[in-house]
């Protein structure tokens, strides 16, 4: 590695203030930050330097992510071949999945990137790397039948008006990759709702008898209970679904790395899952349509519930940064995702609203947390001294 | 007569330049958000739109001034809210006689000019103490102001929602053939807000670098 790194002092004084290409000095630092571990110092003040720093956080993140990447892949390739109903190699599969997944991942990383240098740029800043992770998390909550304007549309949408206007990386209001998701869902419904976006090229291949491209959730807000495959199968994975969602194994394989490397916050993910059974067995009290009386634990496998509660709602930017508040924050986004989606069959997928809607009000929680905090600090102090 | 000025001073230059850009009503002062979201969906509402808060603004806004000295000072919104309100029934008797079709999708809101806040505020803030000419330019100037940003909002959301301009097909066939689709998040009035978010970003950051 040491002539990389002679070859990057090399370069070096070009992009430092007077040199050719100081316009693109940002750029420059992204690129050598994200090659060697930065070796400038403060200057003042103690500061504890740790090796686990925002870049190497976002790639455990990745590494989280990649079980179900890779599933995602292979699952694209068994539906298409399914859905046929022509028998392929589990290797034919995965490289048809590959080839269809991969320009999704690579038109995100290319608008992504491309307007974070580019604002990063003309702000000044050095890049951040908050997209690292959005840019993968955007291609596993798509449909593999998104256009891909579509998807470099929504990227745009969700980095400028989900990240930049609010300051960059680390300032958001909102998580930006399901942003991304809600602008697809609002903006063109066609491509992500209904039985075709699931399946690669749907519309238009021979399909055998008796296949449908319905997605569990699909199938439940239809009121067709008997359709939805049973639990062992929601939890394998091999159905119709957004690209990263649909395996609860790789998901838990990601949530593991997550929470054993401690980027994840396990009071989050917990309560959200605890807040999903909970609004399941109210509705099975309440139990009037067939779609409340889906049992808790289907209610958690279909759809996105379980990929949002691991890797969407505890983003630790967007969520309550309290422990308590992250508590209140994970259980309502839990009850909040069954209810809109049993209750409101136009939005089948509750989980995105849900944790948009969470995301809107964690300040708030945080806020109320606090001030509680104070009030009760207060109090003692007062007793303390009288 | 004892005004001296010319008809068309600096000042009244000035007057009628400000609230086009850097007093913008919408932009700057941030009011009549309210029926720019409404009405921005296609462009032809939003032309007819503008035009009636123009007339309204210019003309409550002579009258007043007209009337300036004789309002007592403790009923001068009761006037002021008469002055409107009459102007606003006599444009929305003019839209329903000769744009039926446009005074129908506009519905409540012309009669909601009323409560438009840039018509009260304009009176309030400069009619109540100005001559009458300045007035009225002073009226005409903001309510174009109020135009222009409902008319670029909606000329965006006209064009990206539906791809047409005034029922025009703007956006070719071939387009649509290679897989376009019109965006129906731009329909909605979040997409509005957003549109009228872009174009303050775009003119205080144009404004602050020319300071």
């Amino acid at each position: 590695m040491k002539w990389l790194r002679n070859y990057i002092d090399k370069i070096k004084p070009t992009f430092e203030e007077g040199g050719k290409l100081w316009f693109l000095k940002s750029t420059f630092e992204a690129f050598e930050t994200f090659l060697f571990t930065p070796n400038k110092t403060t200057q003042r003040g103690a500061h504890i330097r740790d090796y686990v720093d925002l870049k190497r956080t976002m790639f455990i993140v990745i590494i989280a992510l990649i079980p179900s990447l890779l599933f995602g892949m292979f699952n694209v390739g068994y539906q298409y071949y399914k859905a046929q109903g022509i028998s392929a190699s589990y290797l034919q599969m995965f490289y048809f999945g590959f080839l269809k997944v991969l320009p999704i991942i690579i038109v995100t990383y290319i608008t992504g990137l491309g307007i974070e240098f580019f604002f990063a740029q003309i702000r000044k800043h050095e890049v951040n790397e908050g997209f690292l992770v959005t840019g993968l998390l955007i291609p596993l909550i798509m449909p593999v039948n998104v256009p891909l304007w579509i998807v470099a549309v929504a990227t745009a949408f969700a980095v400028i008006f989900g990240k930049e206007v609010y300051g960059g990386t680390g300032m958001n209001v909102f998580n930006p990759a399901l942003l991304a998701r809600a602008f697809v869902f609002f903006a063109y419904p066609k491509v992500i709702s209904g039985d075709f976006p699931w399946i690669y090229n749907l519309q238009n291949i021979k399909v055998v008898d008796g296949f449908s491209g319905a997605t569990p959730l699909a199938n439940a807000a239809a009121h067709q209970i008997e359709k939805i495959p049973d639990n062992l199968t929601l939890f394998i994975g091999l159905i119709p679904g957004s690209i990263g969602e649909t395996s609860k194994i790789a998901i838990l394989l990601g949530a593991f790395i997550l929470l054993f490397t401690g980027v994840a916050s396990w009071r989050t993910m917990i309560s959200v899952f605890v807040g999903g059974i909970f609004m399941s067995l109210i509705l099975n009290l309440i139990g009037i349509n067939p779609y409340m009386t889906i049992s808790p634990l289907t209610q958690i496998l279909m759809g996105g519930f379980m990929f949002g509660a691991v890797f969407m709602a505890t983003d630790p930017v967007t969520s309550a940064q309290t422990n308590t508040g992250k508590y209140i924050y994970g259980f309502l986004i839990g009850v909040l995702a069954i209810l809109i989606r049993v209750l409101n069959p136009a939005y089948p997928e509750g989980m995105m609203l849900a944790i948009l809607f969470m995301n809107a009000f964690a300040p708030l929680i945080d806020y109320y947390i606090i001030q509680n905090n104070i009030r009760k600090r207060l109090a003692r102090t007062k007793n303390a001294t009288l | 007569m004892e005004n001296k000025e010319p008809l068309f001073s600096a000042k009244i230059k000035k007057t009628f330049l400000e609230p086009l850009n850097i007093n913008n009503p919408i932009t700057i002062q941030i009011l009549g958000i309210c029926s720019a979201l409404a009405v921005t969906v296609k462009f032809k509402p939003a032309l007819v739109m503008a035009i009636s808060v123009v007339v309204v603004t210019g003309f409550s806004n002579l009258i007043i001034a007209l009337l300036r000295n004789t309002i007592p000072m403790r009923i001068r919104i009761i006037v002021q809210l008469t002055v409107i309100a009459t102007l606003v029934i006599i444009v929305d008797q003019i839209l329903k006689a000769f744009v039926y079709d446009v005074s129908k999708q506009l519905s409540v809101f012309v009669g909601l000019i009323i409560t438009n806040c840039i018509v009260m505020g304009r009176l309030e803030a400069f009619a109540m103490a100005n001559k009458p000419w300045p007035s009225f330019v002073d009226g005409i100037a903001n309510g174009l102001g109020y135009g222009i940003i409902l008319i670029i909002v909606a000329f965006f959301r006209e064009i990206l929602g539906n791809g047409t301009i005034l029922n025009e097909k703007i956006i070719p066939d071939f387009l649509y053939n290679a897989g376009y689709l019109n965006n129906g998040l731009v329909i909605l009035p979040p997409m509005a807000l957003i549109f009228i978010g872009i174009i303050i970003w775009v003119q205080r950051g144009v404004l602050i670098k020319k300071k």
